[in-house]
């Protein structure tokens, strides 16, 4: 290691020709202190996600495993020691699966006819800029959206401040994202297998159908559970459309249009509210049941990071 | 029998039943054509929702209150409509959000495309995933519970809804935006680039200041504006830790104390949508207003994005 002393480095900056100096050491040390600064930025993430989890999980697991599983299986009340989470779950159930429904199919279809019947038509690129302005529309003008469409001009239908509007919503929410994961999917799938079908006399739809499809689904599916996942865990939206906070009854199973037309609540509008009380005792009951939302969030997550890494390993074999 | 089939066969060639396929060809293509559409019609049902109340409002309220008015309070019985103080309050907490969100969230994409080894990068990223995938509410928990106390220990004169807290939080809930899309902006740099200034005799540090960020600038300031789009219409998290504290706008300027409560735009159609305000009277329609002006202000956002990103592009072989 050659030590540079600093009158020397001064002289030499300071002198009339200015001679090349690498100074190794000390840009060395600057290189170590940048990636220190980057290393550190990624742990001060990780550390906030570290203490937020921490907090939940200490502040919310007594409440959740005193008299387990009364939490899960107890409607809400005044009271905090014996309100649970029942209706919110199985609200969250229900706007899932009604999500799912409608988001899946169109945003799988949009996909599809962006990516294989009509790629790069003008058609094709009006939708792709507006399907990029949508991603960046904030979640709470959707609501306002459906607060005007599925809540107002569609009440005869929707039943006003319904599950059905809820589920509506939210496929709303998630399609854009949908749309673009079912394109990159299908982008993909290599041409070769396209022009096989065609050589064959098959048409674009069964090309599709038979053999990019089958090939893409894993992307699609991960795209699609990251989505469904942002779904449910969506507070704004839903308040605007008007769920309510506090229900004490599920929406009925039969007849069906009878449970779809029923006003509902969910996980975090029913977290929402609790955080809003003052008293301690709601806060846990809060933190409660933040850990079961998390769980089902994680879950979701876990399996949309294990199908793509599955699929990335089959493409890398 | 086989011989009779093969005579009574006119000898002609063979022709391929082609209409079914046709058919449902066609059929796919008009049906997933109509779901490709559905994201213009959401586009368009969000401007003609917004603007048909929009409109409403401003019968009621004239434009230059809604401009000039020095305070925000259309639930009292002297109604005052300056949009600006809400304005004010959400510029303020995007403020303070990204200040943690872009010199966190470039270092972090530094650190993951440049430094991290792949083993590691294998785990840093579904745990920054998992972070993006935290629900606001949650988010808003955690800032009013566990942040806001730790700022009242350390800052005096802090209230219990600040926006200090929620700006922080929601920096932190926006990282994962900024990291990811610098990310990959980063990794879009060829890495001939890099090696042409190692070769010149840069250090690490010194390729990525000088050749690969002002490479991947375009990229970053996008996902930069993006991620402002992002903090401008979060929602839960300034509902839940800012309060609902309008502040007037003062000469003193102490509306801009982050010590103390404010009121977004996105909290205020919290505030009057869980108020079940009834169609047609004027709440309702201020918070189309409001959302109107949100949506203009995620647009413009939006489209600096879009331009900036195209405008300059370093395009690469």
């Amino acid at each position: 290691m050659t030590q540079i002393e600093p009158q020397n480095l001064l002289q030499d900056r300071t002198a009339d020709s200015p001679q090349f100096q690498a100074n190794l050491p000390e840009r060395y040390r600057a290189d170590r202190l940048f990636q220190a600064a980057a290393l550190l930025a990624v742990l001060i993430a990780l550390a906030v996600l570290v203490m937020l989890l921490g907090d939940v999980l200490i502040t919310g697991w007594p409440r959740l495993f005193t008299d387990f599983p009364d939490f899960l299986t107890s409607f809400p009340s005044r009271r905090a020691a014996q309100a649970g989470i029942l209706s919110p779950l199985v609200g969250t159930i229900w706007l899932l699966v009604l999500t799912a429904l409608f988001a899946i199919p169109t945003g799988v279809g949009a996909g599809i006819f962006l990516e294989e019947f009509a790629a790069n038509t003008r058609l094709a690129q009006l939708i792709e800029i507006n399907i990029g302005n949508l991603a960046a529309v904030p979640s709470i003008i959707y609501g306002l959206l459906a607060l005007q469409v599925f809540v107002r001009w569609m009440e005869p239908i929707t039943g006003g401040r319904s599950v059905l509007a809820g589920g509506l919503t939210l496929a709303l929410l998630v399609l854009p994202i949908i749309i673009v994961a079912t394109r990159e999917a299908l982008r993909a799938v290599p041409s070769s297998i396209r022009q096989a079908g065609f050589a064959l006399g098959t048409t674009r739809w069964q090309v599709v159908r038979d053999h990019v499809l089958p090939i893409a689904l894993p992307g699609i599916l991960t795209g699609t559970i990251l989505a469904l996942s942002r779904a449910i865990g969506e507070t704004a939206p839903l308040i605007t459309i008007g769920a309510l906070t506090f229900i004490a009854f599920l929406p009925p199973l039969s007849p069906l249009i009878e449970g779809l037309r029923s006003p509902f609540t969910v996980l975090p509008i029913q977290t929402y509210n609790w955080i809003s009380r003052p008293q301690p005792e709601f806060q846990n009951n809060a933190a409660a049941a933040i850990i079961v939302l998390i769980t089902v969030l994680l879950l979701m997550n876990a399996t949309a990071i294990y199908l793509r890494n599955r699929t990335q390993q089959i493409r890398n074999d | 029998m086989s011989e009779n089939l093969a005579v009574s066969r006119p000898v002609s060639r063979w022709k391929p039943q082609r209409k079914l396929s046709q058919w449902s060809e066609r059929i796919v293509y008009c049906l997933f054509g109509a779901f490709a559409l559905l994201s213009i019609a959401t586009t368009a049902g969000i401007i003609a929702s917004l603007i048909v109340e929009a409109i409403e409002f401003f019968k009621v309220v004239p434009f230059t209150q809604f401009l000039f008015d020095r305070e925000w309070t259309p639930l009292f019985a002297n109604p005052q409509y300056g949009v600006f103080v809400l304005i004010f309050a959400t510029l303020m907490t995007a403020t303070i959000a990204l200040s943690v969100a872009i010199p966190l969230g470039i270092l972090s994409a530094i650190y993951l495309s440049e430094y991290a080894p792949p083993r590691l990068r294998r785990w840093l990223k579904p745990a920054l995933e998992i972070l993006a995938g935290i629900p606001s509410v949650v988010h808003g928990y955690f800032a009013l519970i566990f942040v806001t106390p730790i700022l009242q220990a350390l800052i005096p004169g802090v209230e219990v809804f600040n926006a200090l807290s929620a700006g922080l939080v929601m920096g932190i809930a926006i990282l994962p935006l900024v990291a990811s899309l610098s990310e990959d902006a980063i990794f879009a740099v060829p890495q001939s680039l890099r090696q042409g200034a190692y070769a010149l005799g840069t250090t690490r540090r010194e390729a990525i200041q000088n050749v690969v960020l002002p490479g991947a600038l375009s990229g970053i300031v996008g996902a930069c504006i993006l991620g402002m789009a992002r903090a401008v219409g979060e929602t839960m998290i300034v509902t839940i830790a800012a309060g609902q504290n309008p502040r007037p706008i003062n000469p003193d300027l102490s509306f801009l104390d982050p010590r103390i409560s404010v009121q977004t735009m996105t909290s205020f159609i919290v505030q009057v949508s869980q108020g079940d305000a009834p169609v047609n009277s004027i709440e309702y329609k201020t918070i189309f207003a409001v959302g109107m002006t949100l949506f203009t202000l995620t647009l413009l956002l939006n489209i600096c994005s879009f331009w900036f990103v195209n405008r300059f592009r370093e395009k690469y072989e």
